[in-house]
């Protein structure tokens, strides 16, 4: 076990490094020179004080540096967790921007990866066994499934939001009010996350629902089961078995999910304009603002690495199997 | 006796029509008797082997009875039937190696199992032990899961777990297909061995392999087609077999000291009847060199000699 954790340290941490180059890599290969955007957004003529204001600026982001020192800054800011200034929100601090939009994408991932991941599996695992959940919840199923993600949010907001006036569409809260620790703000902020929660809740319910039903009806028809059936077992311990075993793949299948939080949360955030990680993705690459992509991709980063580190470690306590097949089976 | 079936039928449901795997079947198993049955395949061993203890969803239980020490098994009835599953017939399955969840320590799931039917696994657990070391095993394979053994270990689990609550009938369905020969013959034993020590009354041994049969069974029951060949003693089956089908298929087992080079090893021409829709009379008739007019009506499986039953016209 112990030598398991190790190498998946390793595995994890070399992964992070090729994740935080590529991270620090991209956005210098991208075309346009925020600085230059910065200066015109200024809208002075004289050459003099371009000249000038490029150079601080410069200065400032330390974009005058040779390309191998601005990387060693890079890896020194990132520990003492200084990610930079942003250039959209000039001065305010890259790590303060991204804090404060990370509460926003993780309050409708989490819960909707979870419960979707809960209640998809249960209700696919009750479908194996009623004939008429099954008639019922397999094309349902099929139906939120191979929706576009994206029609299925516009229809949401349409109909919940516009049509019948339940939710808001747009905003992570009201846009007359100011952020504060009142219970009129935080009703505010739960109206504005049920529609953006409910869509992306919806559209990976079908697909637990559909994986579970159909590895269940497999685990039931397997050599264990026949035998404790055939051994006089009841059905409860037959099922019980049954759905511990059909959940390892579910799991893996969780692994990859948190791994899409980014590209879930982005769609998401743009057609409810919420205030997440997604939406700063997307100004960001408009306003060419490399400190800002990088910190926010970052956080995704570190997101999906420990997910996943978490996920690998719960299949070892959950399946034997791996435990002896990863560690070179030492029994 | 112990096991008495009168005129079993069970057929497969299919799209086309039922499959009459099983058309009419009587026999009796004695107290302490381990009974082979061979067949080629198709020839509705495994569906007996399975009628006996849990039908599958496409199987139908037509008609005739199954009495196990004088009490009539309920086998149509999934619920009836599994008070008497396990305390009273148990089962040996075709897939021992996969027979058991990949997922729980072995012990762990003999306590799940017992648990399901009243029984403390504490209370079992010293015998549980005894019958391990007996067939060889290390206590240590309940802390094991069952990926941790080899082919061979598991068999010998499968054998041990079923036949833990002493039965009084046990299935071995190809106990010993899936192992090689010196396995084999150390499953074959402990099946002996268990009967001796009174573990399981009585034994139904299905298999293709004859040879197996002639170390284990005290008598051999030979089926084609859904019907039955030929009941008699292991030795007189191999010995002095009476019905035609029996006499090839014996005839078509190599033996010590034979060489095959200037003679060619007999086989069986032709094939068995489709069971969807037999033909009427004698099944092996198509196949039979003995086949003459009386044939097209059913031969009666009927005693010959002193525990010997054969269902042939040319026998008399």
């Amino acid at each position: 076990m112990r030598g398991y954790l190790a190498r998946k340290t390793a595995i994890y941490g070399l992964t992070f490094v090729v994740a935080v180059t590529l991270n620090w890599l991209i956005p210098r290969l991208m075309p346009g020179d925020p600085v230059q955007r910065m200066v015109a957004r200024a809208a002075v003529q004289h050459p003099e004080t371009i000249a000038a204001m490029t150079a601080y600026y410069e200065r400032t982001f330390g974009l005058d540096l040779p390309l191998w020192q601005q990387y060693l800054n890079y890896w020194a800011a990132l520990f003492r967790g200084d990610l930079g200034t942003s250039v959209w929100l000039f001065p305010a601090p890259v790590s303060q921007v991204v804090l404060d939009a990370v509460p926003y994408t993780l309050g409708i991932m989490i819960p909707a990866i979870l419960l979707s991941f809960v209640i998809g599996n249960s209700v696919g695992a009750m479908a194996a066994r009623s004939r008429w959940l099954d008639n019922v919840a397999l094309p349902v199923g099929y139906l939120i499934t191979a929706m576009p993600y994206m029609w299925l949010a516009i229809l949401l907001a349409w109909g919940l939001g516009v049509a019948l006036g339940w939710f808001p569409v747009a905003g992570g809260y009201d846009f007359g009010m100011v952020p504060q620790w009142s219970w009129a703000f935080a009703g505010d902020l739960l109206q504005h996350w049920v529609l953006p929660f409910l869509s992306l809740f919806l559209v990976s319910l079908g697909g637990w629902a559909i994986g579970m039903r159909n590895l269940i009806i497999y685990e039931l028809e397997s050599d264990y089961a026949n035998y404790l059936s055939a051994l006089g077992a009841p059905k409860r311990l037959v099922r019980q078995y049954a759905f511990r075993n059909a959940m390892l793949p579910q799991i893996t299948g969780l692994a990859l999910q948190l791994g899409t939080i980014l590209g879930g949360a982005l769609v998401t955030e743009i057609v409810f304009a919420y205030p997440g990680l997604g939406k700063l993705v997307l100004s960001a690459i408009q306003n060419q603002d490399f400190f800002l992509l990088q910190g926010t991709l970052l956080f995704v980063v570190i997101g999906v690495l420990l997910a996943n580190f978490v996920i690998d470690i719960v299949y070892v306590l959950v399946d034997p199997r791996t435990r002896t097949g990863l560690t070179g089976a030492t029994a | 006796m112990t096991l008495s079936v009168t005129d079993l039928r069970v057929h497969y449901r299919t799209l086309r029509g039922p499959v009459k795997a099983l058309d009419g079947v009587s026999f009796e198993v004695a107290d302490g008797e381990i009974m082979g049955i061979a067949g080629e395949s198709g020839c509705g061993k495994t569906t007996l082997g399975k009628a006996l203890i849990r039908l599958d969803t496409r199987m139908e239980h037509v008609g005739g009875t199954i009495a196990l020490d004088g009490e009539k098994l309920p086998i149509a009835d999934d619920g009836a039937m599994r008070r008497h599953r396990y305390r009273e017939v148990s089962l040996i399955p075709q897939y021992a190696m996969s027979a058991m969840n990949p997922t729980r320590k072995i012990g762990r799931m003999i306590r799940d199992l017992l648990a399901a039917h009243n029984v403390r696994y504490t209370e079992v657990l010293p015998e549980l032990e005894r019958r391990l070391e007996l067939v060889g095993l290390d206590t240590d394979v309940l802390k094991r899961y069952p990926i941790e053994l080899s082919g061979g270990m598991k068999q010998r689990v499968v054998l041990v777990l079923s036949t833990l609550l002493n039965p009084s009938l046990l299935i071995g369905d190809e106990v010993t297909s899936a192992l090689d020969v010196s396995s084999q013959k150390a499953v074959a034993r402990a099946l002996v061995e268990f009967r001796d020590h009174g573990f399981v009354r009585s034994m139904i041994v299905i298999t293709h392999d004859i040879s197996v049969l002639f170390q284990v069974a005290d008598t051999i029951l030979v089926m084609y087609a859904g019907h039955l060949a030929e009941k008699a003693p292991a030795r007189t089956i191999i010995d002095e077999p009476l019905h035609p089908y029996t006499k090839m298929l014996i005839g078509a087992l190599p033996k010590v000291g034979d060489r095959y080079e200037e003679q060619r090893l007999e086989g069986i021409e032709g094939r068995p009847p489709s069971l969807l829709d037999p033909p009427a009379g004698c099944r092996f008739r198509d196949r039979c060199p003995l086949a003459h007019d009386r044939c097209a009506e059913a031969p009666p499986f009927r005693e010959v000699a002193e525990g010997h039953q054969v269902a042939c016209w040319a026998v008399s």
